[in-house]
């Protein structure tokens, strides 16, 4: 088990990287802490993928370095480091049982029969495999499959890190909760680091004590679930996270007070915004921190959808959208009404980043 | 993928029914039709029954041929098949390399049966061949032509020559078509290049290497060409294996009911022996 | 790791030579007099002469074969994929009766060993007068290039989803319609290398060709070996009309060449 520390590292996967665009990754700065439950997530191409295999060693990278516990792993091969993976399309040994393909990364290793036995044992039980334990592994299903990955993981005690490479692209719907769920559970159990590659939000939010969000090749945020939700430090963490995603709004901000559409809002970081600074700057609050109100913003009511727990409503402010969440039940007025955002969630932008106010950073 | 029932398709498979049909049956109905008659000539002839199947079955001749040719046929596959598989594993799998490579490998399976037989006889030509020049100004007395083992091993090292890169062509597919994820699984669970190779590559050849066995098997069992243009199935009568065996009988001396005979007796011999393998080497997997 | 790269490139390189120095003794001998090659010993030509290779481009009895070859194998490729495709697109899409037990049969052909059809093929081709003609031998061919044919597109066509074809219905397209502009444009790739294996069995088998013809279409390689047995040991004319012999396959692969893996790998047992 080890602290994994990611340091100036950057990868290209053409030759002579000349611009920024080269980069798959760009420079990043990350640190994991032993016994963590991390989810890597972002859109497809953003490079979380690249990051796992630098992590697992199976791809070198181009610039900086990789640190187990303090310690240069950089040049060292997979299985030098001690890591484990569970890829995206089951690897099992085909002719082995589920047995021999749990047993498998032990006896790789020189370990006594009777250790490999008792531990395979042991593991089998935590991942309720025991009863398939004979049969042939590639008879098994999916998800079955899956999870001998994962065993082939666990069985080992000297794993610094089990890694997800989008583990349940193939497996069946109503056995995705379940699989996702079993996982936790694990990592409470054996409390080892966890790295977790999806483009899902709802299995990163789900699985992780931690989301490290990317985009195009870099990390634009690393917090807890309700970090991400509450204080998106970039635009792209509002937009990608939650359903319907964070309302981005151009704005002006004059005297320390923002103004949208030519009407005043507050927002909790309006006092932060340099004038001296250029970038566009934007406005960002969840549909969940807007509210209809007697006064305040004037608006008009678009469309009203229902979503089952809350009702969707999309208005026209000026000539930009602004959508909200109303919960079931509340009648929604139609043609004029007014708004009011939260001003401890009414954040401003520069450039798509947060502007620092001291606090929220 | 479900299959959609429909009868009509019969009419796309029409054509390749008659052209094979017309190639297949009748030819194997004249087969059948001298196996079971005696001729002495004249277009005359009388119902022998089973004399020529009994006469084939029995006689020395066909066992020497038929045991000549399962040593030959059993000789390549122990070659073929597993340095095949070694070529394969040691190609490069990307690169400008891999195209040279194959186009070099694929030439011998496009060179003309004579040919091959011709070339290696020139090749093999203990005056003035290369391979037999050398092997004699080594101080082995080679010369194919005269000594029978001389001849086996010439006609063995030029079945390799020409086949080897079927089975390699077969397996490099193979090797291609196993995802990368399965090398990185096998390196994180700390697999030897032993353990990748009998846990994943052979696994995952099976089905390539099936089919290269049940195509070198039925092609070495059918050799005719390449061993009569190299030595004509002598010295003697050392390298005559089955085919050349019926063509002697059938077109040097005219004997239809045995020739008939035997060639049914060895067509069968072909189809019982393909289908005990194809049925042994797919059995695992339908477990 | 260093090992392994090394037997990476000694290996190929080591079997490649193994394959490539009976070539290399045909092309070497082709290049040299009759007296040069009886007389001693060369690892290349002392006189090098281009004489064989004039005497084949002149003599009629010579060119003629490779004409004839190049004429019957083209034609067997032709006709081989043309009834092939439409038979393997019933077997890839369609259940029918007999369905299972007609491929068999059709593979079983690719079991019989030519020597075995040899009379028999003599005699059927002589007694519906085509014997000596071109077309016999494609047609004769056929017996075993057909259903590797079918077999091999067989696996290309499974490839291709059958929502292929039904949008092409829902677009309008009729059937012949959507198989010849849109189907066969798909599976290009699985007809060039179904014809590269047609082309190649019916190039290289000589059995059933020479077994066939006598004067009008006989093959090249049938011409060698009956001028071998005739005017003495020309072996510089042999080797020459052999070498030539070896320059339509390597065109053939080298066309070929990013699908033969491929090709090997979607067929199915």
């Amino acid at each position: 088990m080890a602290k994994i520390t990611l340091d100036d590292l950057r990868h290209a996967y053409v030759p002579n990287p000349a611009g920024p665009d080269d980069y798959a990754l760009k420079q990043l700065d990350v640190s994991f802490e032993d016994g963590g439950a991390y989810a890597l997530l972002g859109p497809s191409g953003c490079g979380k993928t690249t990051l796992l295999n630098i992590i697992s060693g199976l791809l070198a990278p181009s610039h900086g370095k990789v640190l187990f516990d303090g310690e240069d792993v950089t040049g060292l091969a997979p299985d030098q480091r001690h890591i484990a993976q569970v890829f995206q399309f089951p690897v099992v040994y085909d002719t082995m049982s589920v047995y021999d393909n749990l047993a498998f990364p032990l006896r790789n290793r020189g370990v006594a029969e009777a250790d490999v036995d008792k531990k395979v044992r042991e593991i089998a039980a935590m991942i309720d495999l025991e009863e398939t334990l004979q049969n042939r592994a590639s008879g098994l299903t999916a998800d079955g499959k899956q999870k001998i990955s994962l065993g082939r993981g666990l069985v080992r005690d000297d794993v610094n890190v089990i890694m997800f490479d989008e583990p349940l692209t193939v497996i069946d719907p109503h056995l995705k909760w379940q699989l996702r769920s079993k996982l936790k559970e694990l990592h409470q159990r054996v409390k080892r680091t966890m790295i977790y590659v999806t483009h899902d939000q709802t299995e990163a939010l789900t699985f992780a004590d931690k989301v490290v969000v990317m985009n195009v090749g870099q990390v634009v945020q690393i917090g807890t679930p309700v970090e991400l939700f509450e204080t998106p430090s970039h635009e792209f963490v509002g937009h990608f996270i939650g359903s319907p995603g964070m309302n981005i709004l151009d704005c002006e901000v004059r005297g320390g007070k923002a103004f949208f559409q030519g009407q005043e809002v507050e927002a909790a970081n309006a006092g932060a915004v340099k004038v001296s600074d250029s970038g566009p700057l934007r406005l960002g609050v969840r549909p969940e921190f807007v509210s209809l109100a007697d006064s305040g913003i004037e608006a008009e009511v678009v469309k009203v959808s229902d979503s089952g727990r809350y009702q969707i409503v999309e208005t026209r402010v000026g000539d930009a959208p602004v959508k909200l969440l109303v919960n079931e039940g509340v009648e929604i007025p139609t043609g004029k009404t007014a708004l009011s955002f939260r001003a401890d969630r009414t954040r401003i932008y520069r450039d798509g980043w947060l502007v620092a106010s001291g606090e929220t950073r | 993928m479900n299959k959609l029932q429909n009868n009509k398709a019969w009419l796309f498979v029409l054509p390749v029914f008659a052209l094979v049909a017309f190639n297949a049956i009748i030819p194997l109905m004249t087969v059948v039709n001298y196996s079971v008659q005696e001729t002495f000539g004249n277009n005359e002839f009388f119902w022998a029954g089973v004399m020529w199947f009994e006469e084939i079955l029995n006689s020395e001749r066909f066992h020497a041929s038929l045991g000549r040719q399962a040593i030959f046929t059993a000789s390549i596959l122990a070659i073929e098949m597993p340095l095949g598989v070694a070529i394969a594993l040691t190609m490069p799998r990307k690169g400008p390399w891999v195209s040279v490579c194959l186009v070099l490998m694929a030439l011998p399976l496009l060179i003309p049966w004579n040919v091959v037989g011709a070339m290696w006889n020139i090749f093999a030509l203990p005056d003035i061949g290369f391979l037999g020049y050398t092997l004699n100004s080594l101080g082995i007395d080679f010369n194919f032509t005269r000594q029978p083992e001389d001849a086996w091993f010439t006609l063995i090292l030029m079945d390799v020559w020409h086949w080897t890169s079927l089975v390699v062509l077969l397996a490099y597919a193979g090797l291609s078509s196993i995802p990368d994820a399965y090398y990185q699984a096998a390196k994180i669970d700390g697999a030897g290049s032993w353990a990748i190779f009998r846990y994943i590559q052979l696994p995952k050849l099976r089905r390539v290497l099936t089919i290269a066995f049940l195509l070198r098997f039925m092609d070495s069992f059918m050799i005719y060409t390449e061993p009569f243009v190299l030595t004509g199935g002598g010295p003697g009568n050392s390298t005559t294996l089955l085919s050349i065996d019926l063509v002697k009988i059938a077109l040097g001396q005219f004997d239809l009911g045995p020739a008939a005979a035997m060639s049914l007796i060895y067509f069968l011999i072909i189809l019982l022996l393909s289908w005990v393998f194809y049925t042994v080497m797919t059995r695992n997997e339908e477990q | 790791m260093n090992a392994n790269k090394a037997a990476g490139r000694v290996v190929p390189t080591l079997y490649i030579i193994f394959l490539l120095l009976p070539i290399y003794w045909l092309v070497n001998m082709s290049f040299k007099t009759t007296n040069e090659i009886l007389g001693s010993f060369t690892l290349y030509p002392q006189e090098f002469t281009l004489d064989n290779y004039i005497t084949i481009f002149t003599d009629p009895t010579w060119y003629m074969g490779y004409v004839n070859s190049i004429a019957y194998v083209t034609l067997n490729t032709a006709i081989s994929v043309a009834v092939a495709l439409p038979a393997a697109y019933a077997f890839s899409r369609y259940r029918f009766i007999g369905d299972k037990h007609l491929f068999f049969w059709l593979l079983t052909n690719r079991m019989a060993p030519p020597a075995v059809f040899a009379l028999p093929f003599f005699q059927l081709y002589s007694a519906v007068g085509l014997f000596d003609t071109h077309i016999a031998v494609a047609l004769a061919h056929t017996l075993f290039n057909i259903p590797l044919a079918v077999w091999i597109l067989e696996g290309f066509m499974s490839g291709v989803p059958r929502e292929l074809d039904e949008t092409a219905y829902v677009d309008g397209h009729g059937f012949w319609s959507f198989f010849l502009k849109i189907f066969v444009p798909t599976i290009a790739a699985g007809i060039g290398v179904a014809a590269f294996f047609c082309f190649m069995f019916s190039w290289v088998e000589l059995l059933l060709a020479k077994t066939l013809t006598a004067v009008d279409a006989k093959p090249i390689a049938a011409t060698m070996t009956k001028t071998a047995s005739s005017s003495g040991y020309e072996l510089g004319l042999l080797a020459a009309a052999g070498t030539l012999t070896i320059i339509p396959g390597a065109f053939v692969i080298y066309f070929v060449r990013n699908y033969i893996a491929k090709g090997f790998a979607l067929g199915r047992v």
